[in-house]
């Protein structure tokens, strides 16, 4: 693996997973149908109760609900991350085909993805993290699908390693899910929209400077004319 | 038309070494298990599998591994996720150390791939992968200003699928999530055997509702109902 700066790190706490997921479910329009990848993605749905939003599971499921309780699960009803969940009213099922026809052929509003790298111009990197050692296997499941076809993509990510590596740089070293698929970036710290002209910081949580943002990101950054706090 | 079987080992008893079979199921939802552990129990070597994965709850694949049945397999979400669980996993040990080959695609790839040799069609282009791994050595094709790749037909000398019900003419319905590839697969094998949790008389499925049509299945065996809820993850 190549060598990479560490990022600095700013006092103030950043945002827990379910606040990066309630900003993205506020991103979220109603009369939008969406699919939610695995980890943070998933916790977007925790938001949406109530709204007009229509979850699509890629194992073939629309208006796919909530997660089931043990002694409300059935074995034939799983999501596309195997949890049990419940089905509502208006829920319909059928097969892998018809699920990727209407994921390739760009039917989903959104789709909200976890990444291991995003590039300034939006590449995506989140099927194969190197230090795993698989080379050139591993999970691809439907995240190249759903980089390529869904009309917003809409990347749940913490800003930076565990390790303290930048995960949003200017060229992504990871193998790719897809190039320039990227719409808009939501990490533990700030809110950034891929443009045209660069990568645009728009929001930053409470108490973190745009200097801040930049510190801790290995792209360079455009400051947003309206850059502002984000709100919750 | 009477296309059942007595027991999913007369079903499958004519599948020789060599043999590139597809297994329907997502995770743990349509898992053909009867059939796949009578293939274990009939010991047939160097076998191509197509499969989503062996690293969640696909205890009845995992045999096949362990038994050094598999030569290939063809997947799209092969291993574990968790990189610490795969560490210890049998599958990702073997294709770690050459053992089993692996081929991977996205899974709208991998399951046109298999609708694709169910209706006669050679291949496909799709922007799926353009410049990433699964773009190496295919063929890139620009329409309208976009990249495509080629991607072509996967057919199989066999399918197993599992299905909730079926008639004697091989007409299938899947319950639920447990759909998923069973239909693609029941398309691309040139025999699909479908084990059928409750098997009915002709005549006795609504014909309105038949996810799957009988012309696809060649053999039909009735399994009663697996549990394997507690496989999840």
């Amino acid at each position: 693996m190549s060598k990479m700066s560490k990022v600095v790190i700013p006092e103030m706490p950043p945002l827990e997973r379910e606040m990066i997921a309630l900003r993205i479910a506020n991103m979220l329009e109603d009369g939008s149908y969406v699919n939610l990848g695995i980890g943070i993605p998933t916790l977007v749905s925790n938001w949406i109760e109530g709204r007009d939003i229509i979850i699509q599971s890629e194992i073939g499921m629309l208006k796919c609900g909530p997660l089931a309780d043990e002694g409300e699960q059935d074995q034939d009803r799983i999501n596309a991350s195997c949890q049990f969940v419940h089905e509502l009213p208006g829920t319909c099922y059928f097969n892998v085909e018809t699920s990727f026809a209407m994921i390739r052929g760009g039917r989903m509003d959104a789709a909200v993805l976890g990444a291991l790298q995003v590039s300034a111009k939006g590449d995506l990197a989140g099927w194969n993290n190197p230090a795993r050692g698989l080379g050139k296997t591993g999970n691809i499941g439907g995240s190249m699908d759903l980089a390529v076809g869904a009309a917003k993509l809409i990347v749940a990510m913490e800003h930076f390693t565990p390790a303290g590596e930048p995960k949003i740089l200017e060229v992504c070293n990871y193998p790719l899910t897809a190039k320039e698929c990227v719409d808009v970036i939501v990490t533990n710290y700030a809110l950034i929209e891929v443009t045209p002209k660069g990568l645009v910081l728009r929001e930053a949580i409470p108490g973190i400077t745009a200097e801040d943002v930049q510190k801790m990101t290995a792209a360079k950054l455009i400051v947003a004319d309206d850059f502002h706090e984000m709100e919750l | 038309m009477d296309k059942t079987y007595a027991s999913p080992e007369e079903a499958i008893a004519d599948i020789p070494d060599g043999a590139t079979i597809a297994f329907g199921s997502f995770f743990t939802a349509g898992k053909p298990t009867a059939l796949t552990r009578a293939l274990a129990k009939k010991g047939v070597k160097n076998l191509t599998v197509v499969v989503q994965q062996v690293g969640t709850g696909n205890e009845e694949m995992l045999e096949l591994v362990t038994n050094g049945q598999v030569k290939k397999a063809i997947c799209n979400y092969p291993f574990p996720r968790s990189a610490s669980k795969g560490a210890q996993h049998p599958f990702e040990q073997a294709v770690r150390s050459g053992k089993i080959q692996l081929e991977i695609y996205p899974i709208g790839t991998f399951v046109e791939k298999l609708r694709c040799a169910g209706a006669g069609i050679p291949g496909f282009y799709t922007p799926t992968g353009v410049g990433t791994v699964v773009a190496e050595g295919k063929e890139v094709k620009v329409f309208n200003g976009i990249e495509y790749l080629l991607e072509l037909a996967l057919p199989v000398d066999f399918a197993f699928v599992h299905a909730w019900k079926g008639d004697r003419e091989g007409n299938l319905i899947y319950r639920f999530t447990a759909q998923n590839y069973n239909n693609a697969m029941a398309m691309a094998g040139k025999v699909t055997i479908a084990e059928v949790e409750t098997l009915l008389e002709v005549g006795e499925l609504d014909p309105n509702c038949i996810h799957t049509p009988g012309i696809f299945v060649k053999r039909v065996v009735e399994i009663g109902r697996p549990d394997f809820s507690s496989a999840s993850v």
